[in-house]
């Protein structure tokens, strides 16, 4: 029933991933990578994950979208690909072998290392995260503010102009 | 309900799409982007997987992989603007010492 859903969901966000990667203009890309983030965020909605969703469209689709945005504005790059590739014949390699790679990986979760058990429990929404979060998870969920206040103050200090 | 293992699989189409653009693009700005669609696409395994579980260890997991690629997206989007302050170029294999 759900399965037309997540059918469009898949095509729109592989096509959107397809259109971050194979674009020319950067600003493109950052929207395109927008489209994928929501659309990860709906599929997230379809796996009863209310919570990831919600934080996925305001952290990533929200703020990393902006940022990315505001990169390319102060940057204006995309000039660059249009010169000579040193490693052109490289390039084209990557092809298969990301081909050989994704082969690898649908195999492995083909060969019977990842059997689905039915779910125990349908209690998926908020409550059973944040009491996970704190209570077994409480040290990793404090760190992780340690390390945003590091990445805040690692900013300030890389973009201050230099004092000379 | 549609089955956790299309959307392990999709997360590994997804996946496998960011590692071509690392591997094909020159602009530092995509190859970003192109790590955010591989963080992403590890998220909706974990939260795939942590659905086929049934208990909510792996949205608490994308939690806190969202929190680093956060981090990780401002730290490195800060190196990206000092580098072309400094350069005034902009593609990953003219930047191959790592003084300025």
């Amino acid at each position: 029933m759900e399965i037309p859903g997540f059918v469009l969901l898949a095509v729109l966000v592989v096509g959107s991933a397809l259109g971050v990667i194979l674009l020319r203009n950067p600003i493109h890309s950052a929207l395109f990578l927008t489209i994928n983030l929501a659309g990860v965020a709906a599929l997230y909605l379809m796996l009863k994950a209310q919570f990831l969703a919600l934080i996925q469209v305001i952290v990533y689709a929200g703020a990393i979208a902006v940022l990315f945005v505001f990169a390319i504005m102060v940057l204006i790059p995309g000039k660059e690909e249009t010169g000579p590739d040193p490693l052109h014949a490289q390039r084209w390699l990557a092809v298969p072998l990301v081909g050989v790679l994704l082969l690898e990986v649908l195999l492995i979760f083909r060969s019977g290392a990842f059997q689905p058990a039915p779910p125990a429990g349908a209690a998926m929404g908020v409550e059973p995260l944040y009491r996970l979060l704190l209570t077994d998870f409480l040290f990793p969920f404090e760190v992780t503010s340690v390390l945003l206040l590091a990445a805040l103050v690692g900013v300030m200090a890389l973009t201050r102009k230099k004092a000379s | 309900m549609t089955p956790p293992s299309y959307y392990v699989a999709l997360s590994a189409v997804l996946f496998a799409i960011g590692v071509l653009g690392v591997l094909i693009r020159r602009d530092p700005l995509i190859i970003f982007m192109s790590i955010e669609l591989m963080l992403n696409a590890a998220n909706l395994a974990l939260v795939a997987f942590g659905r086929a579980h049934g208990g909510a260890e792996g949205q608490a997991l994308a939690l806190f992989v969202m929190a680093v690629a956060a981090a990780e997206v401002a730290v490195g989007l800060a190196i990206i603007v000092s580098i072309f302050q400094l350069r005034r170029r902009l593609s990953v294999d003219e930047l191959s010492v790592m003084r300025g």
